[in-house]
């Protein structure tokens, strides 16, 4: 029982990934019809934000020390970041530690405006090209974004800590009767799933109780009546894709301390949260919800030993097998619409 | 000749007269100058992976620009390819023939398991069911059928699949005696060997492994014109214009569109084949989905439905990927060196970021415009630039040849 709690809690944090890159992807499919194969490269790209933010607060004014001589015989420098100097060594210190959830702040300006001339400068030319052309440009994008990043940070991954408060783990057992140390999960995994929990929640909620969000699900429905009624459908999915990238782009900041940002991280993301779309069902937003959680979920429980024991090497390939059987089982996917994407 | 129109004729010489007298072609600088070393293309190396990208660009030609089916999983084929030579340069013999042809034949069963399912459904789901073939096959290459403690170590993992002495190589027997690993050939004829010509101050390099692999790519270049003209063709071009019309026909296209992705199945199987003859060490790496990606990318750049186009594209992909990885910044500042110095440095310092290590970015810019500005690929530029120039003349209907199938 204990395994298969502690398999359940590692999945949700992979599945919260999953689930939202998914939930992006299905926003930009559902609104503007394009399958968008540069969704990895904005989780990177939001994942370089948090990098970025470190290393900003880690600007520093060197003085050296004449008092204190290193090894070598030389006076000792001193770094001394510029925030510490602003705000106090305290604060400033605390600010470097926390720069990580900082860099939500940073990075919803900077995803909004990466999505925003994403759609604009290219994306908007692609609606009327078939589903095969928006697949490779945006692909193509995928890889020329994934250059940029490599020249600027180089190819190695880079280390990026989550605050000092949250690196310890949790003793979830000792809570549910069993002794300690059997179910351990480290705090910044539940910081993940809670802030992907809210993150999808605002989603929905602005989908479903503002005024945009109704324009916008009319549009969905069907663009072209809606744009009939006077209403400029296209500015608003134009907004939906900077919220989608936004999200993917969050999604990356957070995940930065859980897995160190390196520049093909997107890609690797992308074949995956592809195929969450897929299960949940193209153009379905609780769709793709419920399958990131699910496949995520899945693939924890396939990695369990006694699991592989059975069938070797399941954990690779349990998310492929079940996306398989689905397309070919009930290809509109878990939740998707009937008539949507269904051939 | 041979069975084909004028026109393919034409075609089918000048791409012969080009693959045998590539050696010339290629090098049109004088050994040790300074272009040479940039610009010359002749070596055996590169040479190879110019036919044998080829191969593999035309096969993939004959799904994705007949039929219009995406594949994003191709790169596998071409990694069971490879694994099946090595795995028969291991057990058989360094001859390449019985590695040639079990490397199509495992991936032509492969094509037909994965076709068969994946073919159920067309547009995104088909391109998304490929790719996920394609990352198990990775994903169990590199982790269960790689590691070497297992029971079911066919892949050798990270390191990659490679010859070894104790190998039973059951025709050649005890041909290894001198300590060094055999080599790959053909009957008597080993695939590195070269004959190096040299005129003036020319040096030509005519490698036995290129001569296989260009009479193989011409073989196959023959095989899909064929299948271009041919009533099947036409079948599968229907398919890809409207398939519920032909559905609604009374016909069957699935054996049509699972025979074209077994064909090319094959292709990518021969190309891993020649691959791994040519260098007797298979990686897992080559299954990676972004290598199907750079697939799509050749055929793209080249000219989808067109029967030129593969050749074009993956020569021209592999042509710069070697020159712009081989251009860096001491050699921009000799060719910038007219310029005042602080605008050298600052374009040099620009342009930086898109040679040497970062030939990636500029095939990716390139592959993007190419998409947005010519989706015919680099095939229809050239047939735009040709009508600017003779647009007097009148008669368009006869570029049957090129035009791309839609």
């Amino acid at each position: 029982m204990d395994q298969i709690l502690l398999q359940i809690l590692n999945g949700l944090d992979k599945g919260s990934a999953y689930a939202l890159i998914a939930l992006g992807l299905t926003l930009i499919f559902g609104t503007l019809g394009v399958v968008n194969f540069a969704h990895g490269a904005l989780f990177m790209i939001g994942a370089f934000c948090a990098v970025t933010l470190q290393r900003i607060l880690n600007i520093s004014t060197v003085t050296t020390d004449p008092t204190k001589t290193d090894f070598l015989g030389n006076p000792a420098t001193i770094k001394t970041p510029v925030v510490e100097t602003w705000f106090g060594p305290e604060m400033g210190a605390s600010i470097i530690d926390w720069s990580v959830p900082l860099a939500i702040l940073f990075a919803i300006p900077i995803m909004a405006a990466v999505g925003f001339i994403m759609e604009r400068g290219l994306i908007k030319h692609f609606y009327k090209r078939p589903h095969a052309d928006q697949i490779l440009v945006t692909f193509g994008l995928a890889i020329v974004l994934q250059e940029v990043i490599k020249a600027f940070y180089g190819a190695n991954p880079i280390p990026t800590p989550a605050p000092e408060a949250f690196r310890g783990s949790f003793d979830f057992g000792t809570y549910l009767g069993y002794e300690a140390n059997a179910i351990i999960y480290p705090y910044w995994r539940m910081v993940y799933f809670a802030f992907s929990a809210v993150i999808i929640a605002a989603v929905f909620a602005f989908l479903q109780f503002t005024t945009f969000g109704m324009v916008v699900r009319a549009g969905m429905a069907d663009r072209e009546t809606v744009g009939l009624l006077g209403i400029n459908i296209d500015k608003r999915f134009t907004i939906m894709f900077a919220i989608a990238a936004c999200v993917a782009g969050l999604a990356g900041v957070m995940y930065a301390p859980i897995n160190s940002p390196n520049y093909h991280m997107g890609m690797d993301f992308l074949v995956l949260s592809f195929v969450v779309v897929v299960v949940g069902g193209m153009g379905s937003l609780p769709g793709a919800v419920l399958a990131g959680f699910m496949l995520g979920i899945l693939e924890a429980f396939a990695s369990m030993n006694q699991v592989k024991a059975i069938f070797p090497g399941i954990d690779q390939i349990i998310i492929y097998l079940v996306a398989i059987i689905i397309i070919l089982t009930r290809p509109r996917g878990l939740m998707g619409r009937r008539g949507v994407m269904e051939e | 000749m041979l069975k084909l129109n004028k026109r393919d004729t034409m075609l089918f010489v000048i791409v012969t007269a080009m693959v045998f007298l590539a050696p010339f072609l290629l090098n049109p600088f004088p050994q040790g100058s300074s272009m040479a070393q940039m610009f010359n293309a002749g070596y055996p190396d590169l040479m190879q992976r110019f036919v044998i990208f080829g191969i593999l660009v035309i096969g993939f030609n004959i799904l994705f620009g007949l039929t219009g089916y995406l594949s994003f999983g191709h790169a596998a084929f071409l990694g069971i390819g490879s694994y099946s030579a090595v795995w028969m340069f291991k057990l058989l013999s360094m001859n390449i023939i019985p590695a040639l042809i079990l490397s199509m034949i495992v991936a032509g069963i492969f094509s037909l398991v994965i076709g068969y399912v994946s073919l159920r459904r067309s547009g995104i789901y088909f391109s998304i069911l490929t790719l996920a073939f394609a990352q198990m096959s990775y994903n169990l290459a590199y982790s269960v059928l790689g590691n070497p403690s297992s029971n079911y170590n066919l892949t050798n993992g990270e390191t990659g699949l490679q010859l070894a002495l104790n190998d039973p190589r059951v025709l050649d027997g005890a041909a290894a005696a001198n300590g060094a690993l055999p080599v790959t050939k053909l009957f008597g004829l080993a695939m590195r060997d070269s004959y190096n010509l040299n005129v003036g101050g020319w040096l030509f390099t005519f490698n036995v492994g290129y001569y296989v692999a260009g009479i193989l790519m011409l073989i196959s270049f023959y095989i899909s014109i064929r299948i271009f003209r041919s009533p099947f063709g036409m079948m599968l071009r229907a398919v890809k214009s409207n398939q519920q019309r032909m559905n609604y026909t009374g016909l069957n296209t699935k054996p049509y569109t699972l025979a074209a992705f077994v064909i090319s199945g094959m292709y990518a199987g021969l190309a891993g084949g020649l691959l791994s003859s040519m260098d007797p060490l298979a990686g897992a790496e080559r299954m990676h989905w972004t290598a199907s990606g750079e697939i799509v990318i050749m055929a793209i750049l080249g000219g989808v439905g067109t029967l030129i186009g593969p050749i074009v594209g993956a020569g021209f992909n592999e042509y710069f990927k070697n020159i712009l990885s081989k251009i860096n910044d001491g050699v921009l500042h000799q060719w910038l060196s007219f310029l005042p110095d602080g605008l050298e440095n600052f374009i040099v310092g620009i342009l930086h970021y898109f040679v040497g290590k970062g030939w990636h970015l500029t095939l990716g810019l390139l592959f993007m415009m190419v998409i947005i500005f010519l989706p015919g690929g680099l095939v229809e530029g050239g047939q735009r630039l040709a009508k600017m120039f003779k647009r007097k003349k009148t008669d368009d209907g006869s570029d049957s040849n090129n035009t791309p199938a839609e």
